[in-house]
């Protein structure tokens, strides 16, 4: 059983085709890279995996799980952290991650215990009673894969995890996934449009561009292809061409923006 | 220990006991909040307690508006009650805009928490900041000289009133963010709306004195049944609590479901 299979996928968005009879199956396990420009049906395609939005045409199972007839146990195998940074600034770092193992029903007995585990998972078990306002960029991040991991989900779904985020901090950030997913065999859905950390850190990749895959398969495989020397990056444009500027809708540079001030 | 898993179906009790959860979850992050700013009680506590201290002072000392045995201090007070409820309530629309913006509002959509659950929780969270700043308002009211009736009864009645005013007005405001889908708009609107909200209640004058037309209006707007509540319970003028508590339950449930139901269009953006 794969940990996700799409069959048929699509969905619109007044004239754009966001994402276009999409199949797509994610092994148990791997860590999935799906990438694009933005405006490629990274985000749409993800939104309809974790339940947010549901697909009009096609399925999508995850762990065998039909996402449009049983969202609810859906959502109980899955953990999202999405493209903003987004945590409750004016609560502690522990009080963000206890939010959500009540939100995912953590028994009480190991809730307390739980929460102490993936703080020191992510490194923040030092700074736990500080104010998440206080934290920076990076630390934020990682109190999101703890409030994401805090449920033991089996499909840790990253939006865009390292956007923003200096070269340490992404590093870091890449470091906890690689040593969860070590430690549990979890399986880990990510998107990105940063070539050089997808070919670094995924399993296996897509290449997402105007709604439908164009390449899939290792980055080793898909460099391979294009012959001695080719960087993931050569293969994007191969794909893509030269339209990464007018991709994109006027949402997504906002939202990016947004999340760049954030940061700063 | 395992965790609770989800049934294939359902059951309404099931659901029931999780919404609960839920609403008792996001409700203590509202007292944590609390807790670490704790100056925004203050500042909002600055709005109600000039109302009470100027409009009331005024008003009373002039004597134009007649409201019989009752001081109109007195009779204010439990309108400004209720108004710095409304002010609040509105405000939690704003906020689920922002929290739509931050990608919070996704985050939470994607635990396994029924929207309509979502949605209570928020609303009982306003009613729990609301009461809270109510606490603020009376002490001020009882330094202005308003003789409140605090007996036990009557103070929990105040609770419960306040709880069910406000999750109106948040599921209002969370209504409207779920049609306009911009925090600009929603602002415009939400101070559009909040001062006719105010006027057109019997919040700082008695029906009686209100022309035919604004009568209809009073009798619509869940804010007068709100106050009516309040009055009765805490100032003791003659109020029809019985009817009053159902208006505020059945408006707020309506209001909890129609809200609910647009949430999702605010995270397909």
């Amino acid at each position: 059983m794969p940990a996700v299979r799409c069959t048929g996928l699509s969905r619109r968005f007044g004239d754009t085709l966001a994402v276009d009879n999409l199949d797509l199956e994610i092994v148990q396990g791997e860590i999935f890279g799906l990438l694009g420009p933005n405006g490629a049906g990274k985000t749409t395609t993800i939104r309809m995996i974790t339940t947010l939005l549901p697909p009009p045409r096609g399925t999508i199972e995850v762990f065998g799980a039909d996402v449009a007839a049983r969202r609810m146990a859906v959502r109980r195998l899955i953990g999202y952290v999405p493209q903003q940074l987004s945590v409750e600034a004016t609560l502690t770092g522990r009080e963000n991650v206890w939010l959500f193992a009540k939100l995912y029903d953590v028994p009480r007995l190991t809730r307390v215990r739980r929460v102490n585990e993936v703080l020191a998972g992510v490194g923040l078990a030092e700074v736990a009673d500080r104010l998440a306002k206080t934290y920076s960029g990076g630390m934020i991040r990682r109190l999101e894969l703890a409030q994401a991991l805090v449920s033991t989900p089996r499909l840790l779904v990253l939006d865009e995890p390292t956007v923003g985020l200096d070269p340490v901090a992404r590093d870091d950030v890449w470091e906890r996934i690689e040593q969860i997913r070590a430690d549990s065999g979890m399986t880990v859905l990510v998107t990105t449009h940063l070539m050089q950390e997808a070919d670094e850190r995924c399993d296996r990749v897509a290449l997402m561009h105007r709604g439908r895959i164009q390449a899939l398969g290792t980055p080793a495989q898909l460099r391979g292809n294009l012959g001695d020397g080719a960087t993931l990056d050569d293969v994007f444009r191969a794909y893509t061409g030269d339209e990464l500027a007018d991709t994109g809708s006027i949402r997504d540079v906002r939202s990016a923006r947004r999340t760049a001030r954030r940061l700063s | 220990m395992t965790e609770r898993t989800i049934p294939t179906n359902p059951s309404p009790l099931w659901l029931a006991y999780t919404a609960l959860c839920r609403i008792g979850a996001i409700c203590t992050v509202e007292l944590q909040k609390l807790r670490h700013d704790r100056t925004e009680l203050i500042t909002r506590a600055v709005q109600p307690t000039l109302w009470l201290l100027v409009f009331g002072q005024v008003f009373t000392q002039i004597r134009a508006i007649p409201t019989g045995s009752t001081p109109y201090l007195d009779f204010l007070a439990p309108g400004i009650l209720a108004q710095s409820a409304l002010f609040i309530a509105i405000f939690y629309g704003i906020q689920i805009i922002w929290e739509r913006d931050s990608g919070m509002l996704a985050k939470l959509m994607v635990t396994p928490t029924p929207r309509v659950a979502l949605v209570a929780a928020k609303a009982f969270a306003a009613g729990i900041r609301a009461v809270v700043q109510a606490i603020a308002v009376m002490i001020v009211a009882a330094i202005l000289g308003v003789h409140l009736d605090t007996a036990p009864a009557r103070l929990v009645g105040t609770v419960i009133a306040l709880i069910l005013g406000s999750a109106f007005f948040c599921c209002l405001s969370i209504t409207i963010a779920g049609l306009v889908l911009s925090r600009d708009r929603l602002m415009g609107i939400g101070q559009a709306i909040t001062m006719p909200l105010f006027f057109a209640s019997n919040a700082l004058y008695p029906v009686q004195l209100m022309p035919g037309w604004l009568q209809v209006i009073n009798r619509i707007n869940p804010l007068s049944y709100e106050v009516d509540a309040l009055r009765g319970l805490l100032v003791n003028t003659p109020a029809a609590l019985g009817f009053d508590f159902l208006v505020l339950v059945l408006a707020s449930a309506a209001m909890i479901s129609v809200a609910a139901a647009l949430l999702p269009r605010l995270t397909v953006g």
